[in-house]
């Protein structure tokens, strides 16, 4: 019987097959870090005596915690500094590369993995961040872990894991226009749950996946975890192979040309059979918007906010009368009457380029509802160069929009920018979970075209209607 | 990681689904750099209101949480496992649990117990009529015990072998430092490295 994609990656890594059903112990090609889940990493290191087995094969950033004004001095927030001055010590002390804030690579972790090239088909990657499953849409078995793992993963460079179920999602149809990659992901999570992936690692694939660039791509594999799978992959292809070629870190020359025959070969088999098989049909998507404080909590951008006792499940209406109760809206109020103040383009979700040239192309001319605020945060300083060279940050200025330096920043508010209780967000990261973006502030997640279109009228907003 | 035989203690009815791991510990308490302390963020945005169920005096020293399903979605922060038992819980039961944090519970010595959802939804209804009633939780056998009822819980047979003998991870598998150092001989010259 053939293999599927993920099945291949993991075969490929396996230092130890595991013994009388105990998991198989996995090598690991690369362990991204930043400063939040590295720093008790570290410390269990120094207090058992060990070394990082393999620097050159561990990569930092700071990213959670940095400002994104005003980088030149230092982070305001003593305990926010002390984070990331901690990192930087560990990075030192270990051999560890970084890339600290103010460095041309610094950005969001899984913004400049893949910006460098070190994230690569076939490789095994982990992270001590949910998101890490975005660096799968290169074909790389990617997931995030804890800071146990993470000390786990320094000491020996592995990590004994039991091999998921697997699932294909498959995806076909032309996307409408106006529809994106973020639109797709939420219509599926809203369809499946918040735990519909738990104990799987889904491939997406289909010719709308085929059709898709590799930061669309990126997209759809970030959010893999919102659904509960462990990662998300697609299959590499010839956009793959054009993205990274060139790229810093990737291979060249005859090391190239060996890379892309090991590359090739990475695809399910066509008699892979999976453990479960799902099928969206893209053609029939609009743009979609979350209604509630979890991902799964979403409807199309034309529809009314659900009713609880519409529910079928017990638990769903409950959970659904708590995020009503949370998000301060009514059944069957318009989704499009919903007001907002504030708006973030940004995140390991949308912060890449072509989410701010998608954006920008709305805001062209216009400016944002007076009194709202909007944050524009590009993903990596890399994001944030390439745009200015584009002038994408004078269309943004010129909307009334604030254009900042790279991070993770209102996604999770654990730098200055927050929101605070009450406030309400159309925002295109990835958790609208209660309190995520500050106390009491409620979120709905869009994409950066509905996030760029909602910043001009004040209301959620679909690009089509303006 | 200490041994995990058996625990009693007073169960705590937390009957909400999708609890994530934000509201486990929101991002504002991960600042610390020390792996102590983070009692003081446990759920924190609902420890504010007076009606939580921790907040009243007969669950405030419980240590068996008996949650709704689709406990511990979303961030992969180990933190949340560090907060629950920072405030001296050692067990969670629910029906179904995110992967990041089961996995995340089973290394630092928190004991996730997966039971049906009929069966979480009992736990907690006897939980919640007899406050401060004690549930039993027997890792050997498998099971929990409370008010004369007997559940059997689910739970994989290598996280449970560690917890039993209190097993670090790293030790074991520096014992196969020479397998892994073979698999290094063996890595494709194109694999990328982060130095320059």
């Amino acid at each position: 019987m053939g293999r599927t994609l993920s099945q291949k990656v993991w075969d490929d890594h396996v230092v130890r097959a595991g013994v009388a059903g105990g998991p198989d112990l996995l090598y690991i090609d690369l362990q991204l870090c930043h400063e939040v889940t590295s720093p008790q990493a570290f410390d269990g290191l120094r207090l058992a005596g060990r070394p990082v087995r393999r620097p050159d094969l561990t990569l930092a950033t700071e990213d959670h915690n940095t400002p994104t004004i005003d980088i030149t001095s230092p982070i305001a927030d003593p305990v926010s500094r002390l984070q990331v001055d901690t990192l930087r010590r560990n990075a030192a002390e270990f051999g560890v590369p970084i890339h600290s804030l103010g460095d041309a690579d610094q950005g969001v972790v899984h913004i400049i993995g893949p910006q460098l090239g070190v994230t690569q088909p076939g490789m095994t990657i982990v992270c001590g961040d949910s998101h890490t499953s975005t660096h799968g849409a290169f074909g790389a078995l990617a997931f995030g872990i804890g800071t146990s793992e993470v000390e786990h993963v320094l000491a020996t460079q592995t990590l004994p894991q039991k091999a998921p179920k697997t699932m294909a999602v498959n995806v076909h149809g032309d996307l409408p226009v106006g529809v994106t990659a973020k639109d797709l992901i939420l219509t599926h999570i809203a369809r499946v749950g918040t735990g519909g992936g738990a104990g799987y690692i889904a491939e997406y694939r289909g010719d709308t996946i085929e059709g898709l660039s590799m930061e669309a791509r990126m997209t759809i594999c970030n959010m893999s975890i919102e659904w509960g799978a462990r990662a998300g992959m697609i299959a590499p292809d010839q956009t793959t192979f054009d993205y990274l070629r060139g790229r810093e870190h990737a291979p060249q020359g005859a090391l190239w040309d060996e890379a892309m025959a090991y590359w090739s070969g990475l695809k399910s088999d066509d008699d892979a059979v999976f453990d479960k098989e799902v099928t969206i049909d893209a053609s029939q998507l609009t743009p979609f918007v979350t209604w509630g404080t979890n991902p799964a909590q979403g409807i199309g951008i034309s529809e009314v906010v659900p009713d609880p006792d519409d529910f079928l499940d017990p638990i769903d209406q409950a959970a659904a009368r708590r995020a009503l109760d949370y998000m301060d809206l009514r059944p069957g109020m318009a989704m499009r009457d919903i007001a907002i103040d504030t708006v973030f383009i940004g995140s390991c979700t949308n912060g890449r380029i072509e989410d701010l040239r998608a954006a920008a192309q709305v805001l062209k001319d216009r400016r944002i509802a007076p009194g709202l605020r909007m944050l524009v945060v590009p993903g990596s300083a890399k994001v944030r160069a390439l745009a200015m060279a584009e002038g994408l940050d004078q269309i943004f200025i010129q909307a009334g929009a604030q254009w900042r330096e790279a991070g993770c920043s209102m996604c999770l508010g654990m730098n200055p920018d927050t929101m605070s209780q009450g406030q309400r967000s159309a925002s295109t990261s990835n958790r609208n979970f209660e309190g995520r973006q500050g106390r009491g502030a409620r979120t709905h997640l869009v994409s950066p075209l509905v996030a760029a279109a909602s910043a001009i009228t004040g209301r959620l907003t679909d690009p089509a209607w303006l | 990681m200490d041994k995990f035989s058996t625990h009693s203690g007073i169960a705590v009815p937390l009957r909400r689904s999708n609890v994530d791991t934000d509201q486990i510990i929101p991002a504002v308490y991960l600042k610390r750099v020390s792996r102590s302390g983070f009692e003081d963020g446990l759920f924190s945005a609902w420890r504010a209101d007076p009606a939580f169920v921790l907040n009243q005096s007969a669950y405030q020293s419980g240590s068996v949480l008996i949650a709704g399903p689709d406990f511990g979605t979303g961030s992969s922060r180990e933190h949340a496992c560090w907060a629950l038992l920072d405030y001296g819980f050692k067990v969670v039961v629910s029906a179904r649990f995110g992967d990041i944090f089961k996995s995340n519970a089973g290394k630092s010595g928190l004991l996730t117990a997966l039971v049906t959802e009929e069966e979480a939804d009992q736990l907690m209804t006897m939980a919640q009529r007899h406050p401060g009633a004690v549930a039993t939780v027997d890792l050997a056998a498998k099971t929990i015990s409370m008010d004369d009822q007997v559940f059997n819980f689910e739970i994989d047979d290598y996280t449970r072998y560690r917890l039993l003998n209190g097993l670090d991870d790293i030790s074991l598998t520096l014992q196969h430092q020479a397998d892994i150092a073979a698999f290094e001989s063996r890595r494709p010259a194109f694999k990328p490295t982060t130095t320059p």
